[in-house]
């Protein structure tokens, strides 16, 4: 078969979370707080074909929109890269891009408490699909004016999803939102398996 | 309203796909990664200059969505070459880890570690 016999550089395994939320909240902001690399652009034509006749409000004369991503990258070990992916705010297409979403681990969508509302369509848009999913309160000057319990009623999140308060522009506090969305995966899945016991995957 | 340079870019991405909108193959997302088969298989041809961009920048293992912001081109045009280069034998293929509804607890506990170093 094709190149059987020449050497390649073995290939990292690579996994994916989505950080999603409404224009400005702070998504590229927390994927360069984190990242190992400054956050590279990288974008995607979208055929209108599918779209409700109201999205084509403004763009009628063009065959396809162009929704662009910034994204960045974690090296967890020598073979295995985590990419963040930070879904467009300002469209809204990106959930037209099926390989966003298809194969995370999960997502973050952030929250600014000044705009809630811009962030609904991102939590609505994982619920549905069944990603796990946290709630990162982007805190803009640091600011928390709400406890995450009053967020999370007001928002009206189940138990399970846990919220928390956060600075996007600080490394740690990027870090913790993620560790806080692997914890959860690591807790539900601990309760769907029901021993408690780490199991080891078989494959 | 730059409607000039719109229609150049479009026509130049339609040209370098042969006039192709979908690739032949589906198996490339996003951060699945491409690495370039080095030395390139003896049948291999002088590839056309953006093909050999491409070889140039997966010479180490790179994943689609880097590539095609280092390319500045769309992921759609740059999977439609990686299928070009994929048939030719002139790259290998990685696909991501896959996730499904049952949770993958060794990897799960690696990226917490990974995150906890950090």
């Amino acid at each position: 078969m094709a190149g059987s016999d020449a050497i390649t550089r073995a290939a990292p395994d690579t996994v994916k979370i989505l950080i999603a939320g409404g224009f400005g909240v702070g998504k590229t902001t927390m994927v360069g707080s984190v990242s190992e690399i400054a956050p590279l652009r990288t974008e995607e034509s979208l055929t209108a074909a599918g779209l409700d006749v109201d999205d084509l409000d403004g763009i009628e004369e063009k065959t396809a929109t162009t929704v662009a991503l910034d994204f960045g990258r974690i090296t967890i070990s020598r073979g295995l890269i985590l990419y963040l992916f930070g879904t467009p705010g300002q469209q809204r297409f990106w959930f037209m891009w099926n390989d966003l979403a298809l194969g995370a681990l999960g997502a973050v969508v952030l929250l600014d408490v000044r705009r809630p509302e811009s962030s609904f369509a991102a939590i609505d848009f994982f619920e549905r699909r069944g990603i796990p999913f946290v709630v990162g309160v982007n805190g803009f000057y640091g600011d928390h004016p709400y406890p995450p319990d009053e967020i999370r009623d007001a928002l009206a999140l189940p138990d399970h999803v846990k919220v928390l308060l956060c600075d996007a522009r600080e490394r740690e506090s990027s870090r913790d939102v993620l560790i806080a969305l692997i914890d959860q995966l690591i807790a539900s899945a601990v309760q769907s398996n029901g021993t408690g016991r780490l199991t080891r995957p078989g494959r | 309203m730059g409607g000039g340079d719109t229609d150049g870019r479009l026509v130049r991405l339609f040209a370098l796909t042969g006039g192709r909108t979908r690739p032949s193959r589906a198996d490339f997302t996003l951060i699945t990664t491409v690495t370039a088969v080095d030395p390139p298989p003896t049948w291999a041809t002088r590839p056309q200059p953006e093909y050999q961009r491409i070889l140039r920048r997966c010479a180490e293992p790179i994943a689609v969505a880097e590539l095609s912001a280092l390319l500045d081109l769309p992921v759609s045009v740059v999977v439609i070459m990686l299928c070009d280069l994929l048939e030719t034998g002139r790259i290998t293929v990685r696909a991501p880890h896959p996730v499904s509804c049952k949770p993958d607890m060794d990897l799960l506990q690696k990226v917490r570690d990974g995150l906890g170093r950090i």
